[in-house]
């Protein structure tokens, strides 16, 4: 594998493996401390972004190796006109692996035709962001014990929201997943995702309005944030944005065992009330997304330790 | 109704009834300066009523373009009055700048260069997804 655009790149052998490398690093950190000593990470995010910059700087410091890169799109030369293949082209020359941010579909794969360095999708637009997926993917395996047999509550924004698709993909591909969609009418999984994936390999799932209804079944509730930036109308953005709102009562028939995760940022849809229970698993996800990323940038240099 | 037999050139046949003009205007035709004739209604013991257009020219057809127009084309090489090669078409499996993406969010509203590149994911629909951002074409997307 020479880049990572999205979840449906890895198989699940090689998912396995990189969540088998981060649960290493994450019992053996030390071993891991020089790994890419010499290298140098591009983080190129075009929008904002807190969590997922950070986590990539930060992975890669953790690993020994520097970072370069700029913040938002007002850092970079796509204010002066330039098109993003060039901008990565160019950066191609300066690192040793790209991670990069745009706000518009597919300009990871677009860039990566330019560039013989490997790049990471770290999100494009609404369409895909697979690291986040990979963490999501390690927090359940780590939370569950593996990744088969589960009732998965997505909720929320499952139109615009990418966590969501590629969350959908990756699991569609372990034994008897089962999946509850719950959403307004206005923000349901799209048809393409519905036909190519659930449909196509025949996984069970119910589309819903009502969290409560559903909520009993639930091995893991996914909630998502209605994404102001994904809106092209304010006023749908304002009537869309809490339709669903977690908070310690709505739990009320959970199964003890729930795992509660969230790709974070929140706004208000999980009660900070909630954060003390001990199903919340949302920030346990950053620090595997760290791990996972760690990983996942050794499985792209092609670097054993 | 006289139409001159061709002594090199092609035959597009099979074409859907009422698809002929639409044909016309994606394979460029109207730029070929040999006669063209464009023939509609005729019978057909396969699909009733077909179109069938006839170029007395030896041209460079964009096969994936008619492909995607309508799989059941059969296109007709003539060379000496004879028919040399007959070419069953296909859906292609991807097209390169044949359909332009129209979804304001994907990359190729903005990176003016990039090839719009579709790629077929359901064969028995007819459905062709942006690899870029996985937008479904439509037929009227035809660049």
């Amino acid at each position: 594998m020479k880049h990572l655009m999205d979840i449906i790149d890895l198989d699940n052998e090689q998912i396995n493996e990189l969540i088998k490398v981060a649960n290493d690093i994450i019992e053996n950190p030390k071993k891991y401390e020089s790994a890419c000593k010499g290298k140098k990470l591009a983080a190129l995010f075009f929008e904002p972004s807190t969590r997922t910059r950070l986590s990539f700087e930060s992975a890669m410091l953790s690993l020994g190796g520097d970072v370069i890169g700029f913040s938002s799109f007002e850092g970079s030369s796509a204010t002066k006109g330039e098109s993003v293949t060039d901008t990565v082209q160019t950066v191609g020359y300066y690192a040793d692996i790209i991670a990069m941010r745009h706000p518009k579909e597919g300009a990871p794969l677009a860039a990566s035709k330019r560039t013989t360095v490997p790049i990471i999708n770290a999100g494009d637009g609404g369409h895909s962001h697979p690291t986040q997926t990979l963490a999501d993917l390690l927090t359940i395996q780590r939370e569950k014990g593996n990744l088969n047999n589960l009732k998965v509550g997505l909720c929320g924004d499952l139109k615009f929201g990418r966590p969501v698709h590629s969350l959908i993909n990756a699991l569609a591909r372990y034994d008897n997943t089962e999946y509850f969609l719950i959403s307004p009418e206005e923000l349901k999984v799209p048809d393409y995702v519905k036909a190519n994936v659930l449909d196509k390999e025949g996984v069970k799932y119910t589309e819903t309005y009502d969290m409560q209804e559903v909520m009993p079944n639930l091995d893991i509730l996914y909630m998502t944030r209605v994404q102001r930036e994904r809106f092209f109308n304010e006023a749908d953005y304002i009537r869309l944005k809490d339709t669903y709102i977690l908070t310690p009562d709505k739990l009320y028939n959970a199964k003890d065992n729930l795992s509660i995760m969230h790709p974070l940022p929140r706004v208000n849809e999980i009660s900070v009330k909630v954060d003390d229970d001990p199903r919340a698993c949302y920030f346990k996800q950053v620090l595997n997304g760290k791990y996972i990323r760690m990983a996942l940038i050794l499985m792209l240099l092609d670097i054993e330790v | 109704m006289n139409v001159d037999s061709i002594v090199d050139g092609i035959v597009i046949d099979h074409i859907k009834a009422g698809n002929a003009m639409r044909i016309y205007r994606h394979l460029k035709l109207k730029e070929v300066k040999s006669p063209i004739a464009i023939i509609k209604n005729c019978k057909s013991q396969k699909y009733g009523k077909k179109d069938i257009i006839k170029i007395s020219e030896l041209i460079d057809i964009n096969l994936e373009v008619l492909g995607y127009i309508d799989p059941d084309i059969t296109v007709n090489i003539i060379k000496d009055q004879k028919l040399v090669e007959k070419k069953h078409l296909d859906l292609p499996a991807r097209l390169t700048n044949v359909i332009n993406c129209k979804n304001p969010r994907c990359i190729t509203s903005t990176e003016q260069e990039i090839d719009h590149v579709f790629k077929l994911t359901d064969k028995q629909k007819r459905i062709y997804r942006c690899v870029y951002c996985e937008s479904k074409s439509d037929k009227e997307d035809i660049g």
